[in-house]
């Protein structure tokens, strides 16, 4: 009974079905434990965490050079930039929006930096459905490669107040 | 009530008059300890209720063709809705659990009556100081409470009252297990309930300390103190108290589903070092495995992450597991010996589902194990948590945790809490019946439904997946919406569960027939099967085994699954 001291002597080895369970469990935990290390080196979607300190200034003195340097059109009065391939674009978070628009080629690497000017935001690319953290005074870095084409809109998945259902922003890749 | 207290065949610490023995178990009750299990069961169940209605209104908002509450409304119910149910609905019956385990099953009486009034007294000041925090909206900022984002100190407050008041609960239940220990009122080892009820407290210690520790320099930077928090300082820490809360939450629920097995088919442990060191695992690893919740955060790195969420928490995920076959093999083995020994399952299909002691433990288990532990391992590998993070997958993840878990498995022990702590008769019991299958299985549609959502991409928390008045149009597949809606009609189903629930035990508590001095009425009959017993082997539970098999590729092909999806999306680091 599980409400009355157990009988002297319980401790004893698991027998029968527990010792299989057991033994089929832990396999299940080590197999688990080892698909991540093994992601890590051999698959191609990995959350590495790159990130850098930042202050808001300086964060959106990159974000504007950026923009001044590479944008190549402009869409609901934001400017569309267009990543160099190879290189390092920006995004910024704030209230209540993604700015810039980006621009990127199939095939490509980029090293995608995201921080947010105010409160915690979500970077969430649909309708692919990936999801990454963006906090104020980190620089995260994502380094993406798209690997299909079309116009990928990102949704803010983190709370920020009465205008989060209105946070959006686009990826446009050719 | 004194001759009972002398025919007590065991010792005890009782004072003269201060002790009753139960009618129905002939357990040593302690009626200081049963004051406060029944001031904190009334406590809990009226925040459940708050948390209640205000789950039925989300539900119904985010439920697109209904869409009922405004976007303010909505996030500031939202935040309502988190603290009642997971702090103040869930500690409250959590310190009632542990007051019953440290004085009723070790025969002693609880070690200090003014710290209980204190714990009491500060748990419902801080709750009421927080939702009144709410109401005033200043302080719209979910349970997690992110900064830089900000509320009223007031809210801050209140949660600490809450975690002190709950921690001043825990120690007196510490010093109750030290006191029955130093006066010899049980003998040999505590009752495997009480083991388990002792993790839970051991968790509840570590996760109320991280609490402490986020939260006050929150609440100074809130009144303008402190300058700054960091906000990647604030979730590590938060999560130490908002995760391992959880934990909490599974080691009580697991110690529930002892209890409740007991009471309801008479079942004993196959083996207490096997259920024992489960609950070890629970202490020693879950702590590590909150950072699951910042798999794709910037701040922390991928070693970091892939250590804390693979060792640590598959070893509480052993756990869990060790759990999902013992319980079942108890309850098997012990209906085996009434006589239902025939075939694999004639031990579950003639085990008493008409008692809600029984369905709403059992239902529980299941609940817990396909729906919420497959999920939430596999959400909790650190590059699938790519496609979950923040999605409505998340809470579709704990809702079949903590709500058709935890909860289902208090409200089911609450069938029995009515009759023999507050000695009151139920009425309608034909809906008590019910009651559980109702809760159950509104809340099973529900996250079947936000699970379904969210792998489409639809986010939590967000009030409008149309993005109306967004700088670009964006939208979801008509799925999607679909999804929502089953999402929403479970969770109207729910709520009359828990509707039904909360006006079934107001009823009994308040209006009830006053059954002491009787022995409970049993929710069912003893059952009684035709078959010899005389060979049952207690080791021997092939029903059990068959079921966890089963589970066990459910969890694979579930698994392997999440990672072919993953495989498709872009390629990131």
């Amino acid at each position: 009974m599980s409400i009355y001291s157990p009988p002297e002597g319980w401790l004893e080895a698991p027998k029968g079905p527990e010792r299989i369970w057991i033994g089929l469990a832990l396999t299940w935990c080590i197999v688990m434990s080892l698909a991540m290390p093994y992601w890590h080196f051999y698959g191609k979607q990995n959350s590495s965490g790159e990130s850098y300190r930042v202050s808001a200034v300086d964060f959106g003195t990159r974000v504007r050079q950026f923009v001044e340097a590479n944008t190549v059109g402009e869409e609901a009065g934001i400017p569309i930039v267009e990543i160099p391939p190879g290189g390092d674009g920006y995004l910024l978070a704030r209230m209540w929006n993604f700015y810039p628009v980006l621009k990127m080629k199939k095939g490509q690497t980029y090293r995608l930096h995201i921080s947010s000017m105010d409160l915690q935001h979500g970077f969430s690319l649909q309708p692919l459905n990936m999801n990454f953290q963006v906090l104020p005074g980190y620089d995260h870095v994502l380094t993406i490669t798209p690997t299909s084409t079309g116009v990928f809109p990102i949704i803010c998945n983190e709370f920020c107040g009465i205008g989060h259902h209105m946070m959006t922003g686009r990826i446009i890749v050719e | 009530m004194a001759s009972a207290v002398e025919s007590l065949p065991i010792l005890g610490n009782h004072p003269k008059d201060e002790v009753r023995a139960c009618d129905t178990t002939s357990l040593p009750v302690c009626l200081t300890a049963q004051k406060f299990i029944r001031m904190h069961a009334v406590a809990a169940v009226v925040f459940l209720l708050i948390g209640g209605i205000a789950a039925l209104a989300l539900g119904l908002t985010r439920w697109p063709a209904v869409h009922l509450l405004d976007a303010q409304t909505y996030y500031r119910v939202l935040t309502l809705h988190g603290l009642n149910m997971l702090i103040f609905w869930i500690l409250n019956f959590e310190i009632a659990v542990l007051y019953f385990a440290g004085t009723v099953l070790l025969n002693s009486r609880l070690a200090s009556k003014s710290a209980a009034w204190v714990g009491f007294v500060l748990m419902a000041v801080g709750a009421i100081t927080v939702d009144a925090a709410i109401y005033a909206g200043k302080s719209d900022v979910l349970m997690t409470s992110y900064v830089p984002l900000k509320a009223s100190p007031w809210f801050y407050l209140g949660i600490i009252l809450v975690a002190v008041g709950a921690l001043v609960g825990v120690i007196n239940y510490f010093a109750t297990v030290y006191i029955a220990k130093r006066d010899k009122t049980y003998k040999g080892s505590v009752p495997l309930v009480v083991f388990g009820a002792t993790a839970a407290a051991i968790i509840a210690v570590v996760t109320l300390l991280h609490g402490a520790i986020v939260m006050i320099p929150t609440m100074l930077w809130s009144m303008g103190v402190i300058e700054n928090v960091d906000p990647a300082w604030y979730r590590i820490t938060w999560w130490g108290l908002g995760h391992m809360s959880q934990q909490v939450n599974v080691c009580a629920m697991v110690s529930v589903w002892y209890l409740l097995g007991t009471l309801t088919v008479g079942s004993k442990p196959l083996n207490q070092a096997v259920c024992r060191g489960a609950f070890v695992l629970y202490i020693l690893f879950i702590n590590i495995a909150s950072a699951h919740h910042l798999l794709v955060d910037p701040g922390v790195g991928t070693t970091w992450k892939i250590w804390n969420t693979s060792y640590a928490m598959y070893l509480a995920v052993l756990a869990s597991m060790i759990h999902g076959l013992t319980v079942p093999a108890s309850v098997e083995v012990a209906m085996r010996k009434k006589g239902f020994n025939r075939g694999l399952f004639g031990w579950l299909a003639n085990a008493p589902w008409s008692n809600p002691g029984f369905s709403g433990f059992f239902l529980s288990l299941v609940i817990f194990g396909f729906g919420g532990g497959i999920t939430g391992v596999t959400l909790g590998t650190q590059q699938i948590n790519i496609m979950a993070h923040n999605t409505l997958r998340i809470p579709g993840h704990f809702h079949v945790t903590v709500v058709g878990g935890t909860t289902l498995a208090f409200m089911a022990l609450t069938y029995y809490v009515v009759p023999l702590i507050f000695q009151k008769d139920f009425y309608a019991k034909a809906w008590c019946r019910i009651q559980p299958y109702l809760f159950g299985g509104g809340i099973t549609l529900m996250a079947l439904g936000m699970s379904f959502a969210g792998s489409y991409g639809v986010p939590r928390r967000h009030w409008d997946i149309e993005f109306t008045g967004g700088q670009f149009a964006t939208g979801f597949d008509a799925g999607a919406h679909v999804m929502l809606g089953v999402m929403g009609i479970g969770a109207v189903i729910a709520f009359l569960g828990l509707l039904l629930y909360c006006l079934l035990v107001v009823a009994a508590v308040f209006f009830g027939r006053p059954i002491a001095g009787k022995a409970m009425e049993a929710w069912n009959e003893e059952p009684r099967g035709q078959a010899d017993t005389a060979d049952v082997d207690e080791h021997k539970t092939p029903g059990t085994l068959v079921l966890v098999i089963v589970f066990l590729t459910a969890f694979a092909v579930y698994y392997f699954a999440n990672w072919m999806w993953l495989s498709d999306l872009w390629e990131v680091r």
